[in-house]
């Protein structure tokens, strides 16, 4: 994992020191409220609907024991001994207050953690594969790229006042776990013909109030100039991206407005001036960064067989379980999606837990997935069993990763200021009709669920098999039902299928939707996804509203 | 419908109501809210201690007062999902 050298340190202390002290001003009433709001959104703290809310950036996912206790730390000593994980692989805490705001931030800079760059209209925090370094099917681990991305994006003097926020993702392998023709750069590490590594360039992609699949703008740009590159594409979006109007101001309307073709001749002229300037850091610096995500030292004694005769260890094992490069080891996914649960929420108690879990069985390291759950990437095999029954003393081994039940949900209307309508109610009546019983979620398979409380699209109602968006109607609580998104490598946008509900309204349409994937599939693995692309809406609408 | 004065405490961020001369962590004691609310609201937004000051419709009800909207009963509450958290004199089902 990548340790902050003194400079990353001096930079967050700096930072600290800084907003401790617009904190201490606004407390004394020297600066106003209107003043001071855009100072704490550019370190993370919003005012939500019980109080403030936290957002701390865990870069690209990547999180160490010593680190997740100190936010099982933050939970129980500034919050009420709880986080949400977000899609965007980063930490939010519901219940802070503005006056222990500067312990706070002193406790996090102590395991180089901090909160700035998570709102605001700058790069935001770099996401990844959860699998980085440990997967079978990547070319390499790509979060030495990231690291490279979120030095040359932390407080960039040039980027700090875009147009818009700005999100950029990188996978290095073939499947994405990472959504990343969803984000504003979308980076697929790859080979040429002469075997050299670069990267896929995607641009434009977004969710939210006008969702977009990103395009490509390049083939193949060199790893050893990926970093000028990706600045030539936001001079391009700083220069020229909207101010006008907020909701046309991502890059994606940029795009579309300008047409691929145009933007990506911009760009790359914009990129003919700035490489000569020797802006890409040099192979010295790569290589330094490279090898603090050397792989971990593997025990090549290690035992390649499972024994599964506890059969609720072996449906963990088939469903959370997944194949790692190293023979011997095995991926283990944490499921944060339990029974009656809150999606993506875990108690400090259960923090705890994962971060013993890693130190003792995973090379202390910890992952955030975009779907709001949690993975041991590097667990020997023979320790499976042992981390198994620790996860589910502690209420974490929910065996249903990619199921029915392993709902995205954003907080909605319990927590958000800008929400339409609850969606953790209603993920959690719709996990409740399947939740007891496994073998029917595993014969329904692969099937992504994903709700947000308003247009903005937090929970990836666009990138659902099934979506719904929450919507006011007249003042009550109304859903939007949508179709067929993805947000992995066949990424589609999801649509509406028809008329809104109410919240029992939205939870039968659902049953009808799977009841009637059940009787139409072709066969058990056929996924409901493949059916509604097989056949369209109309039969899906039919079973709905027929 | 009557109006009743709610905030958030900027030290803390606690969802307040304003009870006529003070302000009160529950809604239940809230007080209606006259012409005077403007006024009122002006001049708590120019002291700058309580964050986004604002009249809100709730109508008496024998649980107390009940808001208008989803979105303010929340806040009366707390999240619905947690009703552990929530404001112990008011009853989740009130949301
Ligand atoms: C609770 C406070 C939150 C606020 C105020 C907030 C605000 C917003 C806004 C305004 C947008 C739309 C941006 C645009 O379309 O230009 C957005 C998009 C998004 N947010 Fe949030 N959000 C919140 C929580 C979350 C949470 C909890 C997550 C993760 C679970 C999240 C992840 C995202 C994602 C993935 C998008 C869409 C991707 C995109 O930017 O195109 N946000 N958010
Ligand atoms: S989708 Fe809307 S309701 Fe949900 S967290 Fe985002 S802004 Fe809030």
């Amino acid at each position: 994992m990548y340790r902050y050298d003194q400079y990353d340190q001096a930079i967050v202390d700096a930072r600290v020191a800084e907003f401790k002290e617009q904190v201490g001003r606004r407390l004394r009433n020297e600066i106003t409220e209107d003043e001071f709001k855009p100072l704490r959104l550019m370190n993370g703290l919003y005012l939500q609907l019980h109080a403030y809310m936290l957002r701390v950036a865990v870069p690209y996912g990547t999180l160490s024991g010593v680190q997740m206790r100190m936010l099982a730390h933050i939970a129980r000593k500034y919050d009420r001994d709880y986080g949400h994980f977000t899609t965007r692989q980063n930490i939010q805490y519901n219940w802070i207050k503005l006056e222990q705001f500067s312990d706070l931030l002193d406790d996090l800079s102590k395991v180089e953690m901090h909160a700035f760059q998570t709102s605001g209209n700058c790069i935001r925090n770099i996401s990844s594969d959860q699998f980085a370094g440990a997967a079978a099917d990547e070319l390499a681990d790509p979060r030495p790229y990231a690291e490279l991305l979120r030095q040359w994006s932390t407080l960039h003097p040039e980027f700090s006042f875009l147009p818009r926020k700005f999100k950029i993702a990188v996978i290095a392998s073939e499947t994405d776990r990472a959504a990343i023709q969803l984000h504003d750069i979308g980076l697929q590490l790859r080979k040429d013909e002469s075997g050299a590594l670069g990267f896929r360039v995607y641009v434009g992609g977004g969710m939210g109030r006008t969702p977009i699949i990103g395009q490509v703008v390049r083939e193949f740009i060199p790893v050893g100039q990926f970093m000028s590159y990706s600045e030539a594409i936001l001079r391009v979006y700083n220069r020229y991206g909207r101010r006008d109007n907020i909701y046309k101001a991502r890059i994606k309307i940029l795009v579309n407005e300008l047409g691929i073709v145009e933007f990506t001749r911009q760009v790359e002229a914009e990129w003919a001036l700035l490489e000569p300037l020797g802006l890409d850091a040099p192979k010295a610096e790569y290589d330094r960064i490279i090898a603090q995500f050397a792989e971990p030292t593997y025990d090549l004694a290690a035992p390649d067989t499972l024994d599964l005769s506890d059969p609720d260890f072996a449906a963990w094992v088939s469903q959370n379980v997944h194949a790692h490069k190293q023979p011997g080891y095995a991926i283990a996914t944490i499921s944060l999606k339990p029974k009656a649960g809150i999606p993506g929420d875990a108690s400090s108690a259960q923090m705890d837990v994962i971060a013993d879990l890693a130190k003792k069985y995973a090379q202390d390291e910890i992952r955030v997935t975009h779907s709001q759950n949690l993975v041991l990437a590097h667990v020997r095999k023979a320790d499976l069993y042992a981390v198994w029954q620790a996860l589910d003393a502690a209420d974490l081994a929910t065996p249903n990763l990619d199921l029915v039940t392993d709902i995205i949900v954003c907080p909605g209307m319990d927590y958000c200021t800008l929400a339409n309508a609850r969606s953790i109610p209603i993920a959690q009546k719709i996990a409740a009709k399947f939740e007891n019983d496994i073998e029917q979620q595993r014969d329904l398979g692969e099937l992504k669920i994903k709700v947000s409380g308003c247009i903005n699209g937090c929970g990836h109602h666009h990138a659902g098999h099934i979506g719904i968006l929450g919507v006011d109607k007249k003042g009550e609580e109304a859903y939007q039902l949508l179709l067929g998104g993805s947000g992995a490598e066949d990424a589609s946008l999801a649509k509406i299928l028809g008329p809104g509900f109410d919240a029992e309204g939205i939870v039968g349409a659902v049953d009808k939707l799977i009841a009637f994937y059940r009787s139409a599939r072709t066969n058990p693995s056929e996924r409901f996804l493949d059916t509604y692309r097989r056949l369209g809406a109309a039969p899906f609408k039919e079973a709905v509203y027929g | 419908m009557p109006r009743i004065l709610t905030g958030n405490r900027l030290e803390t961020g606690d969802v307040l109501y304003w009870n006529g001369s003070d302000w009160s962590l529950s809604i239940r004691d809230a007080v209606a809210i006259g012409d005077e609310g403007e006024e009122l609201v002006a001049r708590l937004t120019a002291e700058e201690r309580i964050n986004d000051p604002v009249l809100i419709e709730a109508e008496p009800s024998s649980q107390g007062w009940r808001p208008r909207t989803t979105r303010e009963r929340v806040r009366a509450f707390g999240p619905s999902v947690r009703a552990d958290l929530g404001r112990p004199d008011i009853s989740v089902e009130s949301i």
